[in-house]
């Protein structure tokens, strides 16, 4: 590091903003503490991690590049659907390399997809994002034969982790560490991406689109790549559904799920990595909670939430929390 | 007859039936201070939107060291050395003002795609910005977000985004436009302190500025060139002083 680049606080502070912090370990200890301390709720665990992984991804392409779309679930059922097809019609029932090919297949499908639906902005991109996974809805609604149609995929079959760990929905423990690993992995991945030079491109992106192309950047490129890549991901996820839950049906790829996610990212922040983990589990949690207590409006409950955070906490969860630190620190 | 640094041949533009450029035949020479001048709707931002690329002409030819430049996308003009500010500010104005010069300067050293190492660790991307940066005495605010700024150093980040490209030209729509009179003379020391070696095309209201500044001066009414020549010579012309300056040369 020269001199020159450290001498203003400013540099020193961009120098050093990928450096992971102390506080950056918590969501992963509680991670592992929950295993052991919850035995009883690892399988609701896996669908929140699951969850986590989903947002994650949604908040690469709308916390960070700025594009905003509804249709995110395309590539979560793109993930779903080609893990189980593979198990059901190819017999090839080995997790990993079945996560693999739902990120190759997913992420294939955000590229192409993005080639087109990126050429627009604001509400034509929307209304696009949406329409690629009603497409892709009613194609698998319509090719029954290999997707089951309506009624999906039920009781598949995968084989062991590595050859050894069982992780049906009967074995709630490897199935829980599996999910916890690889979103460990996705995780790593995204972060480091978003603090490259890569992920500030994007952040320029979504803050003035104008500047950016008077730059000399190829914005188009990078959206395009920035979507494929949060698809792959998304596929990951969508992969480790129809894993952990040994189906898939067309609930994987609805509006539902999309905004379900979209919900989850505005509930916790986006365009800042964590709002991804606070999201989900409030999110999951409110629902897990107030279904309880109230089966049929517990969706209220959310709704009333989210129109909280959209009022007073435009950042979200985490942006609360962002505010209250700064309050602390300015008073000092 | 040698070629400019940046020439126009014929370039014209039209919306529809409204012609906001005319054959327009316009040379900008290696390291010149040139000033844009005419009334409101004359055509002045179109005819730098036709220089970068942001819009592509009806006809005519743009040619940057004698080489035709007109199909090439904006992005390509700014690598080759074509920068421009804004009349209005195009900031990132959620990031601090350090990381705006970042952006800029890790676009030109072609970094931008990079996946894998984190940003912060190119010292050479940094260390030029924290230049721009106190170049354009901005030291002092260089964390804070641009948003945060006031309008007058809000426009020296857009120099000093434009200068963290490395540019051979230089075009700067309206610098000082809503910049309380207070603060522009900061504006113009930093125009004054621009290296020579860049060729500068200036697009200004502010007379004084123009006089002060400027080499070469280009008339520009209902987008066509009305007039062209060195200060004291546009001074005297009777029909610029007719259609454009009189009362701001009067004054």
């Amino acid at each position: 590091m020269s001199a020159a680049a450290t001498r203003n606080p400013a540099a020193l502070e961009l120098a050093q903003r990928h450096r992971f912090r102390w506080w950056e370990t918590l969501p992963w200890l509680a991670g592992i503490a929950a295993f052991f301390a919850f035995p009883n709720y690892l399988a609701f665990g896996s669908q929140l991690l699951i969850m986590i992984l989903f947002a994650l991804s949604l908040d690469l392409v709308l916390g960070y590049a700025g594009i905003v779309t509804l249709g995110h679930a395309a590539f979560f059922g793109a993930g779903a659907y080609t893990v189980g097809m593979l198990a059901q019609h190819a017999g090839w029932t080995e997790p990993l390399s079945g996560l693999v090919a739902a990120a190759i297949v997913a992420g294939a499908i955000g590229l192409a997809s993005g080639l087109v639906v990126l050429r627009t902005h604001g509400l034509t991109l929307l209304m696009l994002t949406l329409c690629t996974m009603a497409l892709l809805e009613e194609a698998a609604n319509m090719a029954s034969h290999y997707t089951g149609g309506f009624d999906g995929m039920p009781g598949l079959k995968f084989a062991p982790l590595l050859g050894w760990f069982a992780f049906d929905p009967l074995y709630f423990r490897s199935q829980y560490v599996y999910t916890l690993l690889v979103l460990f992995a996705c995780f790593v991945l995204v972060r480091v991406l978003v603090y490259s030079p890569f992920g500030q491109s994007l952040t320029g992106i979504r803050e003035n689109l104008l500047r950016m192309h008077a730059v000399g950047a190829p914005v188009r490129a990078r959206l395009v790549i920035a979507y494929g890549v949060s698809a792959a991901l998304a596929g990951v996820a969508g992969g480790l559904f129809t894993q952990t839950n040994a189906f898939v049906n067309l609930s994987a790829l609805g509006l539902e799920r999309a905004a379900g996610v979209l919900i989850v990212l505005i509930l916790g922040g986006y365009g800042r990595l964590y709002g991804a983990f606070v999201g989900a589990l409030v999110y999951l949690l409110l629902e897990h909670t107030l279904a309880k207590a109230y089966p049929t409006a517990w969706q209220i409950g959310v709704g009333l939430m989210l129109i909280v955070v959209a009022l007073y906490a435009r950042n979200g969860i985490i942006g609360i929390g962002d505010a209250l630190l700064r309050r602390k620190g300015g008073a000092r | 007859m040698n070629a400019a640094l940046l020439e126009t041949r014929g370039l014209c533009k039209n919306f529809g039936a409204l012609e906001v450029a005319r054959d327009i035949h316009f040379r900008l020479e290696r390291g010149a201070r040139h000033a844009l001048i005419g009334p409101n709707g004359a055509g002045k931002t179109t005819f730098i939107n036709l220089l970068t690329g942001l819009l592509a002409p009806s006809g005519g030819r743009v040619l940057l060291e004698g080489e035709d430049v007109t199909s090439l996308a904006q992005a390509k003009r700014v690598k080759r050395g074509i920068a421009r500010t804004f009349q209005i500010n195009q900031l990132f104005r959620g990031l601090s003002v350090l990381e705006n010069v970042c952006i800029a300067v890790t676009e030109r050293l072609g970094a931008g795609s990079s996946m894998l190492r984190p940003a912060g660790r190119r010292a050479d991307v940094l260390a030029e910005a924290s230049r721009l940066v106190d170049a354009m005495r901005l030291g002092d605010d260089a964390g804070r977000r641009v948003g945060e700024l006031p309008y007058g150093r809000q426009r020296l980040v857009e120099i000093a985004i434009a200068l963290g490209l490395n540019p051979r030209v230089l075009l700067l729509d309206e610098p000082a436009a809503g910049v309380p009179s207070a603060e522009s003379h900061i504006i113009l020391d930093a125009i004054a302190a621009l290296p020579r070696d860049i060729a500068v095309l200036i697009i200004e209201h502010d007379m004084d500025l123009v006089f002060r500044f400027a080499q070469r001066i280009t008339v520009l009414v209902s987008g066509a060139i009305f007039a062209e020549g060195s200060p004291a010579e546009i001074a005297a012309n009777r029909e610029v002083r007719a259609v454009y300056l009189g009362s701001a040369l009067d004054a």
